[in-house]
């Protein structure tokens, strides 16, 4: 069961394969996000170099998929078709403290309705399409209880 | 290092425009609206379209300048150049571009245009049609997350959220340009009202954006034609001559998925203190100011960043009447902007401003013409750009 309706476009890694890994890592439910080697620090989206010390030397790493809120907004007007009958929708930008604040989009599980509150806790839910060819798994979001 | 500036040293020749369609209703192809503006511009002028040697636009503008320049028979070409980036970002930019290209010397007499014709080539406002989605886009896209206005809601919440600012102050900036199209004859919104009331019941496009904090998608050109300062007074109209012009965007403003530090900003922030430098004036000087609207929320953040107002006063400053002519005491976006003129990615800002130097805008700030009139490009996306004209007097 996926939050959205079927039919959006399907995730797949960069032609360059540079995020790989990570789409890797969310089929095996692991957050693997990327850490450079040189100063130790996350960065996020995925880039070829570190945005803080210009290595090349980046690797994915497993990290912890909780955060907090630190945006987030209810989506009403379908801008896909998939969505047409879909209804409002909550989209959030979770912040994750203990990988240097990186930033990750994904949906608010639960009421489309509910309040929203920037600086909530949030845990990491894998949301797995096997319906798909290929299959792919998404990465959303449900406030820690 | 006096002369590394642009203030003073280009002046505006022409503009003109096409009517001004709602989307994908022209009735002409999108290069024959750029030829049309242009030639608008030309006939404002006065001159001949074959002074004509340089062509500057952004946002990818189809209508390419080799193209225009057989079509137009200009005879020596001396300029194509186009500002990377989508959106309404880079309108200001492309005067930068223009006015730098004039001030040193490679070309005489250049015009900047954008041409939009949405029927020919589709909508901006729609997420991809495709089966499967690749690289930055992948991390939003699944997520339901692909038009502009839910780009950038997030921004404009976090901004609320950090400054206390209420749902109230976007809904003025969107009566402000309606109110100011019921003068405007060339408005779309021309005849159609908004009131407070059907602001707030209009619908939600995605929060904090109602329909009407979202700017349309119309079809059209506008152009506005550009020659070194010595020709200022040559074309009939009072001297509107070029005071600043500057583009950019703040550290790594387009990190990928939402990831820049500075998040809730119009991306102005290290870009307006520039423009005030080049410039040499303060906004205190600045008489009247045409922001663009893709959505409320982003003309807001860019006033804060232009230092209009701070993001502690901006409940109190963005009031319906401190932004509209007569009384206010900050007209914005005085011919209905990209809400309630039409959407010509800025360039019917850029050609206000223009107007109100010259003392012909619908609703005019100071009889006879301002001295000193902001456009800001684009707020939120990278690079953004914002210029500044100004009269004979303020040089």
């Amino acid at each position: 069961m996926s939050y959205l309706a079927a039919g959006l476009p399907a995730p797949g890694p960069a032609s360059d394969g540079l995020d790989a890994p990570f789409w890797q890592g969310l089929a095996d439910e692991k957050l693997l996000l990327q850490r450079c080697q040189s100063c130790e620090r996350w960065q996020w989206g995925a880039e070829w170099v570190c945005h803080r010390c210009r290595s090349f030397d980046l690797t994915f790493e497993e990290t912890q998929a909780t955060g907090i809120i630190y945006s987030h907004q209810r989506v009403w007007h379908p801008v896909h078709p998939a969505l047409t009958d879909q209804g409002a929708f909550v989209i959030v930008l979770v912040e994750l403290p203990h990988a240097d604040n990186v930033r990750m989009v994904g949906n608010l599980l639960g009421d489309p309705m509910q309040d929203l509150a920037i600086g909530a806790a949030v845990t990491g839910v894998y949301e797995h399409h096997t319906d798909n060819d290929p299959n792919f798994t998404l990465l959303q979001w449900q406030i820690t209880r | 290092m006096t002369d590394r500036t642009l203030r003073g040293k280009v002046a505006v020749a022409g503009v003109g425009q096409t009517e001004y369609y709602k989307w994908g209703q022209a009735p002409e192809p999108e290069f024959k609206l750029a030829i049309t503006a242009i030639l608008n511009a030309c006939d404002d002028a006065g001159i001949s379209p074959s002074e004509i040697d340089g062509f500057s636009s952004y946002s990818n503008d189809r209508s390419e300048a080799s193209r225009m320049s057989a079509a137009l028979g200009i005879d020596d070409l001396r300029l194509a150049v186009m500002q990377w980036g989508g959106g309404g970002g880079g309108a200001a930019a492309a005067v930068a571009n223009a006015s730098a290209a004039i001030a040193t010397g490679q070309a005489e007499c250049v015009v900047v245009f954008r041409a939009l014709a949405q029927g020919q080539f589709g909508r901006f406002g729609q997420g991809p049609r495709r089966n499967t989605i690749r690289g930055a886009s992948a991390h939003t896209v699944p997520y339901g997350l692909m038009s502009p206005a839910q780009m950038f809601a997030m921004r404009v919440t976090r901004f609320m959220h950090e400054h206390g600012v209420r749902q109230e102050a976007l809904r003025a900036i969107s009566l402000a340009s309606y109110h100011h199209a019921q003068t405007n004859p060339a408005a779309t919104m021309y005849g159609r009202p908004l009131t407070a009331e059907k602001y707030d019941n209009s619908r939600w496009i995605t929060e904090p954006f109602h329909l009407y904090d979202c700017c349309q998608e119309n079809d059209g050109a506008a152009a506005i034609i550009l020659v070194p300062a010595e020709r200022a007074a040559d074309f009939g109209h009072p001297p509107c001559y070029v005071l600043g012009a500057v583009s950019g965007s703040h550290h790594r403003a387009a990190a990928g998925v939402h990831n820049d530090a500075h998040y809730a900003t119009s991306t102005f922030e290290t870009v307006a203190p520039r423009l005030y430098e080049m410039a040499k004036v303060a906004p205190s000087d600045v008489d009247v100011v045409q922001s663009y609207e893709n959505f409320t929320g982003g003309v807001m953040m860019a006033l804060v960043e232009h230092g209009f107002c701070t993001p502690a006063q901006a409940n109190d400053f963005f009031t319906l009447d401190n932004l509209v002519t007569p009384d206010g005491a900050f007209p914005l976006n005085t011919s209905g902007g990209n809400l309630a003129e039409a959407y010509m990615h800025g360039l019917g800002l850029t050609i206000e401003a223009v107007r109100q130097v010259r003392g012909t805008s619908p609703n005019q700030v100071r009889a006879g013409g301002v001295d000193v009139s902001m456009m800001i490009a684009g707020p939120m996306v990278t690079p953004v750009s914002s210029c500044i004209f100004g009269s004979e007097a303020s040089l």
